[in-house]
């Protein structure tokens, strides 16, 4: 497999290679997670090979964060999966957006492409489906920002578990706010419209007033406290506007934007 | 806690819903108020985390001007507003906290 390689083969090189390429800024966001996850693991209850584990099997970054602090509060089993189900919906929305992409691929591509759907592979991946109208090939894009995005959260895992066991007060230092600091930016460029900007703050009130709730049970009313509102105030705005105007996906667009 | 139980848990919790609709792509339809309602989700759930995160970082409600948590959450805020860059957020955002931390002891 060198320079004589058959057109198709280096095209899905290119693919592959362009798609790891596209997706290092997001990478560089996701070490001092990955890091701080492994370092947070042994402190929270999880062992560290519960660690690696959790990022080689579940890999997903905010659902593994939540974990921590759930075993950390002391939550049972049942309401920390329950938990990573609900945090986990968003990535409906994301797959809805690309099934049209992936029609045509065999089941088992599906599953790994599946697999690897994370926030910062969406975001690539839509940007390439936008700019390149040829996209028989564009898979193998997916396959190098997921496997990049993967072998990075593995690799910052194990570091995070080792620079704990060297430094345990690492967990004072407050680096939590990273995990914060982060989601902020992660909510800010959906923050367009009224009704996002309501489900927002209706969520984010909630989740104080429920904090206590037991087994931190309180994320998820919040959470779906904020989605009713947001949905309301859009199907209101919606029937205010004249005559369909406004269409169902706007604020999912916009929010994409 | 049984770990294993807990990560094949967290593993079917998660890959389920990535591959429900992989799995039937082009076969089932999405009603529309179902997308717009998962269009609030992301947004929704990452601030049912960040409040309490950022207001109650030591278990008790925290509003004060001293909370460097909650400042260093505004300053994030205000470069996301400004600049709408996530790594430009996340960098500005910890430098704030650590300055407030490390540099004012708050």
């Amino acid at each position: 497999m060198s320079s004589s390689d058959h057109p198709q083969v280096a095209g899905r090189r290119h693919e592959f290679v362009a798609g790891a390429k596209a997706t290092i800024p997001l990478i560089v966001g996701a070490i001092p997670f990955g890091i701080l996850f492994g370092t947070l693991a042994e402190p929270s209850g999880l062992s560290a090979l519960g660690a690696l584990a959790m990022s080689l099997i579940v890999f997903a970054g905010a659902s593994q964060f939540i974990a921590l602090g759930l075993l950390a509060a002391g939550a049972a089993l049942p309401v920390i999966v329950a938990t990573t189900l609900v945090v986990n919906l968003r990535h409906l929305l994301y797959a809805a957006n690309l099934v049209p992409k992936v029609r045509h691929l065999p089941q088992r591509w599906r599953m790994l492409m599946a697999f690897g759907l994370t926030d910062e592979t969406f975001a690539a991946v839509s940007n390439r489906y936008l700019q390149q109208q040829d996209t028989s090939q564009a898979h193998w894009f997916y396959l190098g920002s997921f496997l990049a995005m993967y072998g990075n959260w593995v690799l910052c895992t194990a570091l995070g578990v080792g620079l704990g066991e060297l430094f345990p007060d690492m967990t004072s230092w407050g680096l939590d706010f990273a995990m914060s600091v982060t989601f902020i930016g992660m909510v800010v460029p959906y923050l367009r419209n009224t009704p996002m900007w309501a489900a927002v703050i209706v969520a984010g009130a909630m989740a104080i007033a429920t904090a206590t709730m037991p087994h931190k049970l309180g994320l998820m009313v919040a959470a779906l406290s904020g989605i009713a509102v947001g949905l309301s105030l859009h199907l209101l705005k919606q029937r205010g506007a004249d005559n369909g105007e406004v269409e169902a996906v706007e604020t999912v667009e916009e929010a994409r934007g | 806690m049984n770990e294993a139980a807990l990560i094949v848990g967290m593993f079917l919790a998660t890959f389920s819903v990535r591959y429900m609709l992989f799995a039937v792509a082009g076969r089932v339809h999405f009603p529309a108020w179902l997308s717009t309602a998962l269009g609030f989700v992301p947004p929704a759930v990452l601030t049912a985390i960040i409040v309490p995160a950022v207001l109650m970082p030591q278990g008790e409600l925290w509003l004060s001007p001293t909370n460097p948590w909650l400042l260093a959450a505004l300053v994030a805020v205000l470069v996301a507003l400004v600049r709408r860059d996530l790594l430009t957020t996340i960098v500005g955002g910890m430098a704030a906290f650590m300055l407030l931390r490390f540099g004012f002891g708050l």
